[in-house]
């Protein structure tokens, strides 16, 4: 324990603290909410928009649902969305970028282009193309952000099997034949899948906001569930006066995401022995 | 009085893993219109010292001396204000101390604005003096240039002409030539004589090639191991050493033993710039080392101006 | 000679992604929807009207005649009709994308300047208070979600201290009683054309909060891009040479070391257009500033996909065109990008 926080430094533990609790919350959801029933969607029409109280520390929604139960439901949407989009990126960026790199070539010139084209387009668009064209919901709002978020997970990988290539027990493997996909998978795969693994990790809080954002354009999941984004736009028709209910699931989307961005750069400085200094 | 006089200097600088000492004992004067060459081999705490004088040492360093004076200013006080008024530097390597991305004529620029105040266009014809100043031949063309378009010597000559904007009298020059090619590095020393002659300039030449010593200096001090251990005339330094490092270092010169053409040629290595050093620092590699050598430190043999440490009786030099 | 190949090897690309752009587009719009000649008919179509749907579209027509005819319509700038007003499109983005560029370029601008000067300053005391500080401010802009910051700034800036607009572009009075002519379609610009100052300083007022908010962002990014590049910096010699040079603090930090920073920030300002112009979608709605973004989301909701692939086409196209530039400006600064 001790040894964690001196390795990643006081914020940088805070922010794993915070990460943890978060998982933690999504898991223990219906136990830890104090209104699990409002939290999974039901409307509690006797207590429409209430400021923060003792009964309801968050105040509650334009359907008197309880605002820290749906915030706490709300968790595991998110947490799900952004570790989906990760998945899903690294599913299909990881093999296109070790065929690009290992391969070489036209095969790199043709997938590499390819990529470009995706990064061309500014992210979010892209998403909300894919999303308005996949209809929401769910499975398809990851989708849509998936689809702007691989290109990038293929350039890294591209790049660290340019320098793995070039390592004499690879080099040694091909010319004593051993065949091209045994070599990726034993050789070029695990070196490249550990840091890619590390920045996907840490890519969950970006892609929660991204998928936040869409989320707020009404292309996320529908409700009832509840999701931290579609609750800051509903909200906004009840704002500023009833400033509670966009108030606390945006805290809240700013609150995980810094918590990602702080334990990121803990770890940055830690991997290139940057100064304690600067963390 | 010197115009530089520094007496037992030290500077160090602490690390998580101990105190680096890289000056631990430097006694040097310097009088006004002479070019003192300093010389020792890399860490021998010559550019320190220069830096120190510069108020340029690095963060959290600590700089202790008996003496440590230019023309009668204390320069743990007054080094920040001194430097780019009356101290200029000339450093090692010009293309790393010309900005990339700036013209010749604006680096030129800011520099004479930060000292006099004149006029854009008096500015512009003070500059291309000052270029003309150091034997470029077309200055026009130079201040239009950027540092890349420039050969070496070229790079070398706006460095000098820069110092002398800023109307300095003292130059701290640090391997002026290491960078260059040989007959470029004789041009840009002569053009140092020349400078000192004309302008009544005073330099300190950190230099570790006896050549640059010999050929451009008045009077010169060796530095071994973070510690002056000899200094005089430069004839008479380059002919009868009082050191044995020096007598070593000379051993090394290519026309003295053409087999061995680098200071390194001296057996065994300089002390580890952590350690602290009891006696003598040479006497580990030193070839008439004595047993009192390691355990006390040397005593100061010479006189006036003709300096060294040892513990070798005078008469056997 | 370098440079002149590079910059026709960065056109060429530049040109190849165009062409896959125009084909993910076209994909993404006319093939990945269930079926658009039932959204093309309207609402509740009789199987007539989606039959003659589908021809108006084309929809029976091979996939490389289909993509065919609809690369030549974006290329000649037809990007045909909205479903859901059937007004033509071309008109609709004449009137909406000067708001959404004005917004862009305004918010660019502003995050440069206060994402570089703080990333100098940062650099300048690294590791002390101010650098901390900083450090932690720029992650903070990051993480901050841009529709929530909009609403804070809205909270604080419009409703408690009432200083500025809550939306809008322009005041109502302005708009109605003395509409402003359009020339370029930039208000800002219009308003000095015109010499009417009042009607700058009201839509420079409006101006303020959303580029505020998306300033935030890549504001963040320049300091922190700018921090690390200046901390390289100021450990070269030329530092140190100019600091024995006698010059001043802050004229060495700008002066000096800034301008070795130029290709970090050029970086920022591609990257902070970009985020303005996707930005725009949230900011545009919650600021009711009558761009692209409130276009485009007001075509998500009601499926007209011609009006999402539309912007989606020009918003990539002035995108990739921006990058191009940034490019070539970062060969002309530092010849060796071009050399790689």
């Amino acid at each position: 324990m001790k040894k964690l926080v001196h390795r990643l430094g006081i914020p940088g533990s805070i922010a794993l603290a915070i990460v943890t609790l978060f998982v933690l919350v999504a898991i223990l959801a219906p136990w830890i909410a104090p209104y699990p029933l409002q939290g999974a969607g039901a409307p509690n029409v006797i207590a429409k928009l209430q400021p923060p109280s003792a009964s309801y520390w968050l105040g509650t929604d334009h359907l008197g649902r309880d605002i820290l139960s749906r915030i706490i439901y709300g968790t595991r949407v998110s947490l799900t969305n952004g570790l989906l989009i990760v998945a899903f990126s690294l599913l299909i960026g990881l093999p296109v970028g070790l065929a690009a790199g290992y391969f070489g070539g036209w095969i790199d010139e043709a997938l590499m282009r390819g990529t470009d084209v995706f990064l061309a387009f500014p992210a979010l668009l892209l998403a909300v193309l894919m999303a308005a064209a996949l209809g929401p919901g769910f499975l398809n709002s990851i989708i849509a952000v998936a689809v702007t978020w691989w290109p990038w997970y293929a350039r890294l990988a591209r790049a660290e099997v340019l320098v793995l290539r070039g390592q004499p027990y690879v080099e040694a493997a091909r010319l004593s034949g051993v065949s091209h996909p045994r070599i990726i998978i034993r050789h070029i795969l695990p070196a490249t899948g550990r840091p890619l693994t590390v920045q996907a990790a840490l890519d969950v809080g970006p892609a929660l906001l991204t998928a936040a954002a869409l989320s707020f354009l009404g292309l996320g999941i529908l409700p009832p569930t509840a999701d931290w984004g579609q609750m800051v736009d509903a909200g906004r028709k009840f704002f500023p006066a009833r400033w509670w209910y966009s108030a606390m699931p945006g805290m809240t989307i700013f609150i995980i995401a810094l918590a990602f961005s702080v334990l990121g750069d803990a770890l940055r400085d830690r991997k290139g022995g940057a100064s304690r200094a600067s963390a | 009085m010197p115009l530089l006089e520094i007496k037992n200097l030290s500077v160090s600088i602490p690390t998580p893993d101990g105190d680096v000492h890289a000056v631990r004992a430097v006694s040097l004067d310097i009088e006004r219109g002479e070019i003192h060459g300093v010389i020792g081999e890399s860490g021998c705490g010559k550019t320190m010292t220069g830096m120190a004088a510069l108020g340029l040492v690095p963060k959290g360093a600590r700089i202790q001396a008996d003496r440590f004076h230019f023309d009668g200013e204390d320069l743990r006080e007054n080094a920040v204000r001194l430097r780019g008024r009356r101290i200029g530097l000339i450093s090692q390597d010009p293309a790393a101390a010309l900005n990339p991305v700036l013209s010749i004529a604006s680096q030129m620029d800011d520099v004479i604005r930060a000292h006099r105040d004149m006029p854009r266009r008096a500015r512009r014809a003070e500059a291309a003096g000052l270029l003309a100043a150091t034997g470029l031949p077309d200055p026009e063309r130079v201040l239009r240039s950027y540092p890349h378009q420039l050969s070496g010597g070229m790079q070398q000559r706006v460095v000098i002409a820069q110092a002398l904007a800023t109307g300095a009298d003292f130059l701290i020059a640090d391997e002026p030539t290491t960078a260059l090619d040989v007959s470029v590095g004789a041009q840009v020393l002569a053009l140092l004589r020349k400078l000192v002659a004309e302008r009544g300039l005073t330099v300190l030449m950190i230099t570790h090639d006896m050549d640059v010593i010999a050929e451009a200096c008045d009077r010169a001090t060796v530095l071994y191991a973070g510690r002056s251990i000899e200094t005089g005339p430069v004839d008479d330094v380059l002919q009868r050493p009082g050191h044995p490092y020096t007598r070593a270092l000379l051993a090394a010169l290519p026309d003295a033993a053409p087999h061995a053409a680098r200071l390194s040629a001296i057996e065994g290595s300089i002390p580890a710039p952590r350690s602290t050093i009891a006696g003598c620092a040479f006497a580990p590699r030193c070839p008439q080392a004595m047993p009192v050598c390691a355990a006390e430190p040397p005593p100061e043999r010479g006189n006036d101006g003709r300096r060294w440490l040892c513990h070798l009786p005078e008469g056997t030099r | 000679m370098e440079l002149l190949r590079y910059i026709l090897r960065r056109m060429l690309l530049s040109a190849f992604v165009v062409v896959g752009v125009t084909f993910l587009v076209f994909v993404v719009a006319q093939v990945v929807p269930s079926d658009p000649a039932a959204l093309y008919a309207g609402p509740r179509p009789t199987a007539e009207q989606i039959e003659k749907a589908r021809q108006e579209l084309n929809l029976d027509a091979p996939l490389q005649a289909r993509f065919a005819t609809f690369a030549t319509a974006m290329a000649s700038g037809d990007f045909g009709i909205s479903y859901k007003s059937r007004r033509l499109i071309a008109e609709d983005l004449r009137a909406y994308l000067p708001a959404t560029l004005e917004l862009a370029v305004f918010s660019t601008g502003l995050a440069l300047l206060i994402g570089i000067p703080l990333g100098v300053v940062a650099a300048a005391h690294q590791g002390r208070w101010a650098d901390r500080l900083g450090s932690f401010g720029s992650i903070a802009a990051v993480a901050m979600p841009t529709f929530f910051l909009a609403m804070i700034l809205q909270l604080v800036f419009a409703q408690w201290l009432g200083i500025l607009p809550l939306s809008g572009r322009l005041s109502r009075e302005i708009a109605i009683s003395a509409p402003l002519q359009m020339i370029t379609g930039f208000n800002l610009i219009d308003a000095i054309l015109a010499g009417r100052f009042d009607v700058f300083g009201d839509a420079l007022a409006h101006l303020i909060l959303p580029a505020l908010t998306l300033a935030s962002y890549p504001a963040g990014v320049a300091m922190r891009l700018t921090r690390s590049a200046m901390i390289e910096i100021l450990e070269r010699r030329h530092i140190v040479a100019a600091r024995a040079l006698g010059l001043s603090e802050p004229r060495i930090l700008f002066g000096h070391a800034l301008p070795n920073a130029m290709g970090p920030a050029l970086t920022v300002i591609g990257l902070s257009f970009a985020y303005a112009l996707t930005g725009a979608v949230l900011v545009e709605i919650i600021f009711a500033w009558p761009g692209l973004g409130r276009y485009v989301s007001e075509a998500i909701l009601a499926k007209d996909f011609p009006v999402i692939a539309a912007v989606t086409m020009v918003v990539t196209i002035c995108y990739v065109v921006m990058n191009l530039l940034i490019d070539i400006a970062q060969a002309l600064v530092d010849p060796r990008v071009a050399l790689s």
